[in-house]
C-alpha cells in the first residue's frame, strides 16, 4: 500500500520493476525503491531537481497571463541540434493550507490571509518556509470563499489609464483593514514564484542566466509594457525581452509544424490571429510576404485591449440559469451564483465540443456535509449556450457593425474598463475595418478596390475559450460571410495549436528564433506616439489653448533603433516636474518624426496616460530654464524609452511613463 | 425516530465506487491466501520431513517463498484481480535464506491515504456522500448527489493518476495468454487445466495505476483533518 502512495518518482521506479519482472523470482534480486521518509520535510521536495550541466543553456518563456502563468523552457545550448524538444514547467504551489501540488499553470491569482486563516508553516514552499503571499491555486480557492482578500486580474489594471499601477488599490473593494498591494506588486509575485519554482528544480542553471521572454498583449501600452520590464527587472530578470502574445502563438505554430508551415502559409497571406482567453480578446494581424526569397512574417497592426474573454461567458451563462431558477421562486445566495459560474464553465465545455450533448444537468450542492438535501438542481441546454454564447458573444452581424459604446456611469475610476459590447465578432468587424490601409505599404499585398475592411486569408486560433469548437467554427462562418459579401475567398484555418500553452511555448522558441535560428515576425511598434503641445496662438478667454500632437515615435519602430526630434525645441525648467498629455495612433502609419496634428478624430489618436519630466538640479541652479529635444528608442527588451536631451550641452534626461496620477478622480 | 441505521441495509453496499472497496477486499483475501497457504506448506514440510529428511533444500526454498508472499504487498499496481499464488513457484530459482523470520507487513503510511480521502472529499465531497443517510431520499435527489460525487471523483483520480487498463481487447473477445505471462496482471477463472498458452474470454479489462501524482505535505501539516469545518463571518 506504501509503495501506491510514494512520491511520483518511486512510482515510476515501481512501474518499471514491474514491467521489467515478468517471472515472480525476479523480484527477489531487484532492489525495492528507497523508502521515502515521511517525517522529514523530504516531503514538500517537489520536482526532483534537474541536474543539467552549468554549461546548459535554456530559453524560457513565460506566459503572464491575466488568469493563469505558464513557464515553458527549450534547451539551447546546440543550436544546431535537430531535435529540440519542449518543455513545460511544473510549478509547485499551495493548492490548500499545507498542500502542495505541481501544475502546468499557476493561477494569476493573490490573496491576502488574515493572520488568523492560516496556521504558521502551512504555506511553506519547497523553497522558502514564509512566501511574502499567497499566490497560484490556493489564493484561487481561498479567494472564491473570500473575496474581499483576492487579487484578480492584476495584469488588466497594468493597462488601465488612469491608475498609479504601483500604488497599493488591490484589492479595491475591501474594507480597509484588508492590506492592499500594486498591480506590479502582484506580477512581481507572480514573476517570482515562476523564477524561485525554476531555480529549485534546475539548481546549476539559474534562471537569470538564460533567455528570458516574457509576453505581454499585443494591446499592451508603453506604460503597461515597461511596467512588465520592471517586474522582470525587480526579480532579477534584467535580460528579459517582451514578446506579444498573438506573435507568441503564431511562433508556436510554427515551432510545432516542424517546418511544415512554409506550406500552409502564402506569399500574401493575411494572418488573423484571434487570442480570447479568460479575461481578455487580443487581435493581431500578421502579413506574409517574400524577402529574397524567402518567406517572410510582418506583424502589422495589433486591435485594442479588449476586457472580454471566457470568465464572462461563464458568469452570463451562470445569470441565465440563476433568472431560470429564480422563476421556480428559488433564491440563491452568492455562494450559489458561484459554485453556478463554476458549474456553467465545465457544462459549456462540454455541450460546445460534444454534439450529442444537449442538456448538462447543473448541480450546486448544499455547502453543510448533508450532500444529498438541499442541493440545487437545474440543467443547462444547448439553446440557452447557443442564445446565451454564441448569440450573445458572438453574433452572425455584417462587417459594418461595430461595437456599441455607451456612456460611463461612474464605474470606471473604482473598477477596470470592462468591454461594454460583448460582442467578440463587432469588435473584430470594427478591429478589420479600421485596418483596412494596414497592407499598404507592402509590396505583393493588395485589397480589391472595394473592400471595406482588411480580408484575412488564414486565421489563428488562441486562447483557451476557443477550444470548444462550436466558438471556433461561428467565428470562422461570421468573417468568411463577411469576406463573400466582398467576393474575397475564404479565409483558412490554421490548426494544431495547444490552446492553453501556445504562448508559453511560443516565447519560449522565440529566444531560438533570437539566435538568429529559424524565420522572425518583424514588426516594431504597432503605434505611432505623440506628446501634446499648446500650439502658439494668442490666447482666447475662457478658451483652453488649441493642442496640437507631436509625433515623436512613427508606426514599427524597430527594437534597437531610435529618432531625434532636434527640430521642435521644449524650454523646461530644472527642478520642476514637467508633464505632457500623450497620444497613441494605431492606425497613423505614415507620420513621421516631427509631423504635428492640428486635429484628429477619437478614432485615431487614443489619449494614453500623461508622461513626465524632472530636469534634476545636480549642478544647475533651480528655475533655470533649460532647451530639450525629445528623443525616442525602442530597447531591447522591446519598451519604448523617451528622453530629454539638452541641446546645449550632454545633459539627458528620461520621461517616465508609469507617472498614472489619477489624479482625474 | 429512525431505526433504518441499525438494521443491515443492502442497498447500502455501494456500487459505484467499487475500485476501493475492491482493493481492500483484495487485501483481505490475499492475507487470508497467504495465511492458509503458509500453513498448509507448513504442514507438507512437517510431513516430508518426516518420509525423506534429505530433501531440506526443497523444504526450505519453500519455506522462502512463503516468507516472499507478503512482500508482493506494497506493489504499486493496482491489479483488479487476485494473484494465483500457487502458480507462480519456480522452486530452483530461489535464492536460500536463513531461518523463516515472522511474516513481514509492510505498515502503510496512513497521510497518503489521508490524502486521497481528503482530495475526494474536496472535488468531490466523497465522505459527506458515505456519511449521509440515503435512505431517508428519493431516487432524483439521491442521483443530482451523485453527479457531483462521480464528477468530483472523476476529475480528482484523473489529475492525481495515470489510468491505463491491463488488457487493451474488448471485454467478451478471446484472449491468448503465453507462457510466463504476469500471473498478477492476470487472474485465470473457471476451468484452469493444461499448461500455457491459455486461451480464454477476457472478462474484465482490468486496472492498472501508470502514474500517481500526489499532493506533497508541510511539515507539521494535520492530514487527518481531512475536510476543515467552516464558519462564515
Amino acid at each position: 500500500m506504501k509503495g501506491l502512495f510514494n512520491s511520483t518518482q518511486s512510482s515510476e521506479n515501481t512501474n518499471d520493476e514491474h514491467s521489467e519482472s515478468v517471472t515472480e523470482t525476479d523480484n527477489s534480486t531487484e532492489p525495492t525503491p528507497p523508502e521515502p521518509d515521511t517525517s522529514s520535510s523530504e516531503f514538500i521536495q517537489s520536482p526532483t531537481p534537474q541536474n543539467e550541466n552549468t554549461g546548459t543553456h535554456f530559453s524560457i518563456g513565460i506566459d503572464l497571463g491575466t488568469t493563469h502563468c505558464v513557464l515553458s523552457y527549450v534547451d539551447i545550448s546546440d543550436l544546431e541540434a535537430d531535435e529540440r524538444e519542449q518543455h513545460v514547467l511544473q510549478i509547485p504551489q499551495l493548492t490548500a493550507p499545507g498542500t502542495i501540488e505541481d501544475k502546468d499553470q499557476l493561477p494569476s491569482f493573490l490573496y491576502q490571509a488574515h493572520e488568523a486563516e492560516i496556521n504558521e508553516g502551512d504555506t511553506a514552499l519547497p523553497w522558502t518556509s514564509q512566501p511574502d503571499f499567497l499566490v497560484g491555486e490556493i489564493a484561487r480557492n481561498l479567494g472564491s470563499k473570500t473575496p474581499i482578500r483576492l487579487v484578480s486580474s492584476a495584469k488588466s489594471w497594468l493597462c488601465h489609464a488612469g491608475v498609479d499601477c504601483k500604488s497599493a488599490i488591490l484589492p479595491t473593494e475591501s474594507p480597509e483593514e484588508v492590506e492592499r498591494v500594486s498591480p506590479y506588486q502582484a506580477s512581481v509575485a507572480y514573476l517570482q514564484h515562476l523564477c524561485d519554482a525554476w531555480n529549485q528544480q534546475h539548481p546549476n542553471t539559474p534562471i537569470r542566466e538564460q533567455e528570458i521572454t516574457i509576453t505581454v498583449p499585443a494591446s499592451f501600452d508603453p506604460a503597461a509594457r515597461e511596467l512588465t520590464a520592471e517586474a522582470a527587472r525587480a526579480v532579477g530578470l534584467s535580460n528579459a525581452t517582451l514578446l506579444e502574445e498573438p506573435q507568441a502563438a503564431l511562433y508556436s505554430w510554427i515551432e510545432k509544424s516542424d517546418g511544415d508551415w512554409r506550406n500552409h502559409a502564402n506569399v500574401g497571406d493575411i494572418i488573423l490571429v484571434i487570442d480570447v482567453g479568460g479575461g481578455t480578446t487580443d487581435l493581431s494581424l500578421i502579413a506574409v510576404t517574400e524577402e529574397s526569397g524567402n518567406l517572410s512574417l510582418t506583424r502589422i497592426a495589433v486591435g485594442d485591449h479588449i476586457l472580454l474573454g471566457g470568465d464572462n461567458m461563464d458568469l452570463a451563462l451562470a445569470y441565465t440559469l440563476k433568472a431560470k431558477l429564480e422563476k421556480d421562486s428559488k433564491r440563491l445566495e452568492p455562494w450559489q451564483i458561484q459554485a453556478l459560474t463554476h458549474a456553467c464553465r465545465d457544462a459549456k465545455e462540454k455541450i460546445l465540443s460534444d454534439n450529442d450533448a444537449d442538456n448538462i444537468p447543473i448541480v450546486v450542492p448544499n455547502r453543510g456535509s448533508s450532500l444529498i438535501g438541499g442541493t440545487l438542481r437545474t440543467e443547462l441546454t444547448r439553446d440557452e449556450v447557443n442564445s446565451v454564447l454564441i448569440q450573445g458573444f458572438l453574433p452572425d452581424i455584417a462587417s459594418s457593425e461595430h461595437p456599441v459604446t455607451r456612456a460611463r456611469s461612474g464605474l470606471r475610476s473604482t473598477g477596470l474598463p470592462y468591454a461594454q459590447d460583448a460582442g467578440i465578432t463587432r469588435h473584430l468587424a470594427a478591429f478589420l475595418t479600421r485596418q483596412l490601409n494596414a497592407v499598404d505599404d507592402l509590396a505583393g499585398i493588395s485589397l480589391p478596390e472595394n473592400a471595406s475592411f482588411i480580408h484575412p486569408t488564414a486565421v489563428l486560433f488562441n486562447g483557451g475559450v476557443l477550444k470548444a469548437s462550436h466558438f471556433s467554427e461561428r467565428i470562422m462562418n461570421v468573417l468568411n460571410s463577411w469576406l463573400s459579401t466582398e467576393q474575397a475567398p475564404e479565409a483558412r484555418l490554421l490548426s494544431g495549436l495547444d490552446l492553453d500553452l501556445a504562448v508559453a511555448r511560443g516565447a519560449a522558441y522565440y529566444g531560438f528564433v533570437r539566435k538568429g535560428k529559424g524565420v522572425r515576425i518583424k514588426g516594431g511598434t504597432a503605434a505611432s506616439y505623440y506628446v501634446g503641445v499648446e500650439s502658439a496662438m494668442p490666447a482666447v478667454p475662457g478658451m483652453p489653448p488649441e493642442l496640437q500632437a507631436l509625433c515623436i515615435a512613427p508606426f514599427g519602430m524597430e527594437e534597437g533603433s531610435e529618432t531625434d526630434m532636434l527640430d521642435d525645441e521644449f524650454g523646461l525648467v530644472v527642478g520642476e516636474p514637467v508633464r505632457f498629455r500623450f497620444f497613441g495612433s494605431k492606425i497613423r502609419r505614415e507620420d513621421t518624426v516631427g509631423t504635428r496634428l492640428d486635429y484628429w478624430t477619437d478614432e485615431e489618436l487614443e489619449e494614453l496616460d500623461e508622461i513626465e519630466i524632472t530636469l534634476a538640479e545636480d549642478g544647475r541652479k533651480a528655475g533655470e530654464v533649460i532647451p530639450v529635444y525629445l528623443c525616442a528608442s525602442i530597447t531591447e527588451v522591446g519598451t519604448l524609452e523617451l528622453q530629454a536631451v539638452s541641446t546645449k550641452d550632454e545633459g539627458q534626461w528620461k520621461i517616465e511613463f508609469d507617472v498614472r496620477a489619477g489624479d482625474e478622480d | 425516530m429512525n431505526n433504518t441505521q441499525f438494521q443491515i441495509n443492502l442497498e447500502l453496499i455501494p456500487t459505484t465506487f467499487d475500485a476501493i472497496h475492491a482493493y481492500l477486499a483484495a487485501t483481505v483475501f490475499g492475507l487470508a491466501l497467504t495465511v492458509i497457504i503458509l500453513l498448509f506448506m507448513l504442514l507438507i514440510g512437517a510431513m516430508r520431513k518426516t518420509k525423506q529428511p534429505e530433501q531440506k533444500i526443497a523444504d526450505n526454498s519453500e519455506q522462502a517463498i512463503s516468507t516472499k508472499i507478503p512482500k508482493r504487498e506494497p506493489e504499486v499496481k493496482i491489479v483488479e484481480k487476485i494473484v494465483e499464488v500457487e502458480k507462480i513457484v519456480e522452486v530452483e530459482k530461489i535464492v536460500q535464506q536463513p531461518a523463516p523470520e515472522p511474516i513481514i507487513l509492510k505498515e502503510a503510511t496512513p497521510d497518503a491515504a489521508l490524502q486521497l480521502l481528503s482530495l475526494l472529499q474536496t472535488e468531490a465531497r466523497f465522505i459527506d456522500f458515505i456519511k449521509e443517510d440515503i435512505n431517508a431520499y428519493n431516487d432524483a435527489d439521491i442521483g443530482a448527489a451523485a453527479r457531483v460525487v462521480h464528477t468530483g471523483c472523476n476529475k480528482a483520480i484523473n489529475e492525481h493518476f495515470t489510468l491505463t487498463t491491463v488488457r487493451s481487447e474488448q471485454e467478451g473477445s478471446k484472449v491468448t495468454l503465453p507462457e510466463g505471462f504476469n500471473a498478477a496482471e492476470i487472474r485465470l477463472t473457471g476451468n484452469i487445466v493444461g499448461k500455457a498458452p491459455f486461451t480464454g474470454t477476457l472478462v474484465h479489462k482490468g486496472w492498472l495505476i501508470k502514474n500517481i501524482k500526489l499532493p506533497k505535505l508541510t511539515q507539521g501539516h494535520n492530514a487527518n483533518i481531512i475536510a476543515a469545518a467552516e464558519v462564515e463571518l
